[in-house]
């Protein structure tokens, strides 16, 4: 993963910088028309994704329409399967902002057209529903629902429509896909500056405790750290995922408004703090770090207490509940080849 | 609740009342009442406040967060907010009276918003699109991302929108959009407001004075 995805960060740094002010053009248009950009000459698939007013006038079976809709209300509102699929307080939109066709916000219809693919996380190829159940298992630090069941049909089915009129396997690397780092920090990124720039710019909606806020028990805030929020195995885990989602997104509304360097120290202070264990923990956290965590703290020695992180049973509110499919193995038959 | 902020204010309200030898720290809603006489002229014995069409809206103050009035208070006196008018009612309130109006009005049954029956069903679309879901083509975050489900605001960071006066509500975006307002935490609002569009906040102001700010009722059942 990381040999593939590193010249694309670089090339959407470059695309950064021949933005400028990337924030003015945020304020424009999101998704200014191809001819229009200054990146065109990056030659890069650049697709803006259908809105849920396109949906509503278009010739789509009624049926279809609806599935989209359900599909699309699961993911802005996730919560609705808490307990049940979500053990945390997130929605898919927690991250994935803007109902997830937001570019530099992991825009999800990215994975409709790239999948099926080989996935290093788990080591074989995987369809669109496989790539969303790894969000439940880890991102939800939940249990996915069943391959082919409703929710699964519904979600599928909005993350395809959000991809209307791309093309399937594209050539050309994806503009605003995932989470592009910021360039590399002047200085290390740093525990104790990263803690004053998230209560400085943070902790008035994500609370000073990481704990998010719910208003009348209404989800408002996601939590970034705690038993509220991703367990160690997702994907913004990682110390340079959770930059890229602060440095394009954060504070809500003023993409890349903080210095790289904040970026930076708020995502290592973040990545500092304990959260659901992963559930591939296999009882050790060496051994768990050494095998599945490259990119993130997690088996790190936190130097403020001496805590090594992801150094506990904390399998936060689903307890011993195990997702199905971490660890499923797949093709087996196939392995000779 | 926003801590930080707390702190902040307590820092400063526990300073400037030493100072003054006073030691009643909290917001006291029957002194309150007393003091409010003279907000009661335009935000009415009941806090419903007035939508004026072509005038300055008063805003509805019953059921709002007391400490988003507080700071409100202290940003009009200390000249972070400008309003002629607030300045000098404002002006008029100690540090002491300030805590006890704003836990009367926060105390306060929610009143009907104003000013929205008029607006068009295309317009009240437009306005429940941004409330609920924003426009990111436009980079327009939902309302309700920082307002809260239904606009009934967040903590005392983030003030109830729903069942405010289409009137008042316009003029604040309208303040933020064009600079002339800029009190709110890190510019959460005015990025916002400076990426919309007239229509924009007509919309978004009319839907949120037709929907009912009745969160703090239905808690009380």
């Amino acid at each position: 993963m990381t040999t593939c995805r590193r010249p694309l960060i670089i090339a959407l740094s470059g695309c950064s910088l021949a933005f400028g002010a990337g924030v003015s053009v945020y304020a424009t248009n999101a998704f200014a028309q191809p001819e229009e950009r200054p990146d065109a000459a990056l030659n890069m698939l650049v697709h803006e994704p259908p809105t849920m007013e396109d949906l509503e006038n278009s010739d789509l079976h009624p049926e279809l329409k609806k599935v989209i809709r359900y599909g699309h209300d699961l993911f802005t509102n996730t919560q609705q399967l808490r307990g049940e699929n979500v053990f945390n307080d997130m929605n898919c939109s927690s991250c994935h902002l803007g109902e997830g066709r937001v570019p530099f916000s992991a825009p999800v219809w990215a994975a409709a057209i790239t999948l099926p693919d080989f996935r290093g996380k788990n080591q074989h190829v995987n369809n669109l529903e496989e790539r969303i159940a790894g969000c439940f298992a880890y991102s939800m630090n939940g249990v996915p629902p069943e391959y082919g069941s409703d929710e699964m049909l519904a979600l599928s089915a909005y993350h395809q429509w959000l991809a209307t009129g791309a093309p399937m396997y594209p050539d050309k690397p994806i503009y605003g896909r995932g989470f592009p780092a910021p360039d590399e920090p002047a200085e290390e990124p740093d525990y104790a500056r990263g803690e004053a720039a998230y209560q400085d710019n943070c902790s008035i909606c994500h609370q000073e405790d990481g704990s998010g806020h719910y208003e009348n028990d209404e989800y408002v805030f996601p939590a970034p750290w705690g038993d509220g929020s991703n367990n160690w195995g997702a994907g913004i885990a990682r110390l340079d995922t959770m930059a890229g989602f602060i440095y394009q997104n954060m504070p809500l509304g003023q993409p890349r408004s903080l210095s790289e360097q904040d970026a930076w120290d708020i995502a290592y202070y973040v990545s500092s703090q304990e959260r659901p264990q992963d559930p591939r923990y296999t009882g050790d956290v060496a051994e768990t770090a050494e095998r599945f965590h490259g990119r993130s703290l997690y088996g790190q020695t936190r130097e403020q207490d001496g805590h090594v992180l992801g150094d506990h049973d904390n399998f936060g509110d689903k307890g011993d509940i195990k997702p199905w499919n971490v660890g499923m193995p797949r093709f087996e038959n196939l392995s000779e080849e | 609740m926003n801590k930080k902020y707390v702190h902040r204010f307590g820092l400063a309200v526990g300073v400037s009342l030493a100072a003054a030898g006073a030691l009643a720290q909290e917001g006291d809603a029957e002194r309150g009442q007393a003091a409010a006489a003279t907000c009661s002229a335009c935000h009415q014995a009941d806090g419903s406040g007035m939508n004026v069409p072509n005038g300055e809206s008063w805003p509805r103050l019953a059921g709002l967060d007391a400490e988003y009035i507080v700071k409100q208070l202290h940003d009009f006196k200390e000249g972070r907010r400008e309003n002629a008018t607030m300045v000098t009612f404002a002006n008029m309130l100690d540090d002491q009276q300030i805590l006890d109006v704003a836990e009367y009005f926060d105390q306060m049954a929610v009143t009907p918003g104003q000013g929205g029956d008029e607006a068009d069903e295309a317009l009240l679309a437009r306005g429940q699109q941004l409330a609920e879901r924003g426009d990111w083509n436009a980079y327009i975050v939902s309302c309700q991302s920082c307002h809260g489900p239904g606009g009934n605001g967040v903590g005392s960071t983030f003030p109830g929108v729903a069942s405010q006066h289409a009137g008042y509500i316009s003029t604040q975006l309208m303040a933020w959009k064009n600079g002339t307002r800029s009190n709110d935490p890190q510019n959460l609002m005015g990025a916002i407001a400076k990426r919309m569009s007239d229509n924009d906040i007509q919309a978004v102001s009319a839907w949120y004075a037709t929907q009912s700010g009745s969160t703090q009722q239905e808690t009380a059942q």
